[in-house]
């Protein structure tokens, strides 16, 4: 049934279809109407048996979870920003110890200078913690990944927690029509959590146990092992996604226009946008298709290296930068292409901190690709210069 | 052992293994063990040699009353409460320092767990650096003592109190130096629904400098000098204090021990002895530890 609701009803009201056993958070903008709305909910009795919890910070909020992903329970938490950083250490430790935890990061800048508003700084820090991290491009989508995040953690291969991103104010606060689910739907898609292994007494076992050199790298190459695994589960899950909702938001990456010699790489919710920009562009005579990632980890790389064999130029739109180097996404891109693609590779990295990217900004950026007025490498956009006390 | 095997890594003399074994007894094994990064996680959970015969977690340094209240959380919500008790098992460091933080928040919060203290006094596993609750005049790694400073200075952090501030149900000090003290406090601790908090004092061999064979005696000591009181308190009220006929000196105690050694030879020694002797009589007076002669 469609209904007009924001991102962060779109969140919650598919997080209480999962049936979680214990919701734990703390709250940050943007993400706190996530919370505050299962809040509601558990207040209204209708979160089943579940435990609803206030952590007193982040890193509680996800060392509880941590606690009740071992213990058995099936988990949600939604932070952000200071808040998925503050959680980082704890996060590290739920992916080594192979726990199924589902979040939502609303992705916002990180200070300092202190911000409140959108870019993927945030979860690109937590790259290498060995979590799954999916980018969702509109409030329909979100709502249609939480029960595929669950399903696709609690996969006997898997088993990793699983970041689901939706950009902080530009979908979260956004009012848009989202099918929301039903009940029976769920239930029929994402079965009751089974632990292959959990705490109890009836048979005793240790978790976070602590390895010495002997042992300890065989723990990590099976974290690897379990993320190679993963692709292969999302593909089928999200298929099946798309044969029960009706809905295919594509693979590990989804390709509008893949006969084109230039590529436009983004994540997230300017996808849509950039989808119109290509569209225009393309009426123009230019040969331009969109990639858009939705799987950052695992990164798609055959799907890029299959994808941009023979593409010309590739025009990657980053949200983040890793400062000394340049855009992570782009950096991931190249590196999965590499000897694989002759594409040049023209790396921007844009709406730092919520800085508007209207569309004639993202259309000149790629017409001045297109017609040879950029150079190959990496650069900000939409900045402005200016003089501080520290330059 | 049942509950916690042979194999593991502690020290003759260790107080850990000593309180470890006398909890999980107490409870007949019917534990959930939250065990943040230390001593005794580090003898007793390494890969292939694990010492626990009850379910298990080690999570991190700061987090395991979290941890903890998630196990609960999760027990609650599975219907599965009545399989066992939770129940953290927490050095001084990641009990008083680093971990207040989540510990305060699992006590706010009232999760019923029993959170076990076991106080050595300093950062033990790795070589002896200085914790909230190391004491006054104790020479650590990172409060050594030299020309001009004699030790730690400033109080022993009253982390008894601050648990009675949380208004918790039960909160109670005890000492491996008297195990039935701490059976009976723990079995009368998980009657209590809602957040315990127990605090045991624990000789560190190395890290005290004495040897295994008197272990006891010097934690006994401690109880004898009123430097470590034997208290109990219920929904904030103090129901039990362990008296002491003769209260000793606190010289008694701090004699035999390498890391008070340089108090009987530093300059300001004498000082720091005063300053302690004055810690074991305000806890005389503040919780009527001595047995008044009728």
């Amino acid at each position: 049934m469609k209904q007009v609701v924001r991102g962060f009803y779109s969140v919650a009201y598919s997080v209480k279809l999962c049936r979680p056993n214990v919701i734990c958070a703390y709250p940050i903008t943007p993400q706190t109407e996530i919370v505050e709305n299962l809040a509601a909910m558990y207040a209204n009795g209708e979160l089943g048996g579940a435990v609803y919890i206030t952590a007193e910070s982040e890193f509680g909020a996800a060392s509880i979870l941590v606690g009740a992903s071992a213990a058995g329970a099936r988990v949600f938490t939604a932070t952000c920003s200071q808040g998925l950083i503050l959680m980082s250490e704890v996060l590290f430790n739920a992916a080594g110890m192979r726990l199924p935890i589902v979040l939502v990061n609303t992705n916002r800048a990180l200070s300092a200078p202190l911000s409140i508003w959108n870019d993927h700084q945030d979860s690109m820090a937590l790259r290498d913690a060995g979590i799954m991290q999916v980018y969702v491009e509109n409030n329909q989508e979100a709502h249609d990944m939480i029960p595929q995040a669950y399903k696709i953690a609690e996969n006997r291969k898997v088993l990793l927690p699983f970041m689901v991103c939706m950009d902080g104010y530009k979908l979260t606060h956004a009012y848009e029509p989202v099918d929301l689910l039903s009940q029976e739907m769920v239930d029929s898609f994402l079965p009751p959590y089974e632990p292959a292994a959990y705490l109890t007494t009836k048979k005793p076992l240790a978790f976070g146990c602590y390895a010495p050199p002997h042992i300890y790298m065989e723990f990590r190459v099976a974290m690897q092992r379990a993320m190679e695994r993963a692709r292969d589960v999302m593909l089928d899950v999200f298929k099946e996604w798309a044969e029960v909702s009706g809905r295919d938001w594509g693979g590990h990456i989804a390709v509008d226009f893949p006969d084109s010699k230039i590529f436009v790489v983004a994540m997230g919710s300017v996808a849509g946008l950039l989808r119109k920009v290509v569209e225009e562009l393309r009426n123009d005579g230019v040969s331009v298709g969109l990639i858009k990632i939705r799987t950052f980890r695992p990164f798609p790389v055959e799907e890029l290296r299959e994808t941009l064999k023979d593409a010309e130029k590739v025009v990657v739109f980053d949200r983040s930068v890793s400062f000394g180097y340049e855009g992570p996404v782009s950096i991931e891109l190249k590196s999965a292409i590499y000897g694989y693609s002759n594409a040049e590779i023209y790396s921007f990295a844009v709406g730092l901190g919520g800085r508007d990217m209207p569309k004639d900004f993202l259309e000149r950026i790629i017409r001045d690709v297109a017609e040879g007025r950029e150079r190959p490498g990496f650069a900000f956009k939409g900045h402005h210069e200016f003089e501080e006390v520290i330059p | 052992m049942k509950y916690f095997g042979s194999g593991h890594g502690a020290c003759p003399g260790c107080g850990l293994t000593i309180a470890v074994k006398t909890v999980l007894n107490a409870l007949d094994g019917k534990v959930f063990a939250v065990n943040p990064t230390g001593c005794l996680e580090i003898i007793s959970s390494q890969y292939g040699k694990n010492a626990w015969g009850v379910p298990y977690i080690h999570s991190l340094f700061e987090n395991a009353a979290a941890v903890a209240a998630g196990i609960e959380a999760a027990l609650r919500a599975l219907k599965r409460k009545d399989e066992g008790y939770v129940v953290v098992f927490a050095g001084d460091g990641a009990t008083a320092d680093i971990g207040i933080g989540t510990l305060s928040g699992a006590f706010d919060r009232n999760h019923d767990i029993l959170y076990i203290c076991l106080d050595n006094e300093a950062y033990q596993n790795t070589g002896h650096q200085q914790s909230g609750l190391t004491p006054p005049g104790e020479s650590t790694t990172t409060t050594p003592a030299g020309k001009i400073m004699p030790g730690k200075i400033g109080r022993k952090k009253d982390m008894i109190s601050i648990a009675v501030a949380h208004g918790i149900p039960y909160v109670a000090s005890s000492s491996v130096g008297y195990v039935s003290d701490i059976r009976r406090k723990v079995k009368k601790a998980v009657k209590f629904e809602g957040a315990k908090y127990i605090q045991i004092h624990s000789p560190c061999v190395t890290g005290w400098g004495i040897d295994g064979s008197i272990a006891i005696k010097v934690a006994r000591l401690a109880v004898e000098t009123g430097l470590y009181p034997l208290v109990e308190f219920e929904y904030g009220k103090l129901t039990s204090v362990r008296k002491i006929k003769d209260r000793k000196p606190v010289e008694e105690y701090l004699k035999l021990q390498r890391r008070f050694r340089h108090l009987f030879s530093h300059e300001k020694g004498r000082e720091m002895i005063e300053i302690i002797q004055r810690f074991a009589d305000e806890n005389a007076e503040r919780y009527g530890l001595d047995l008044k002669k009728e």
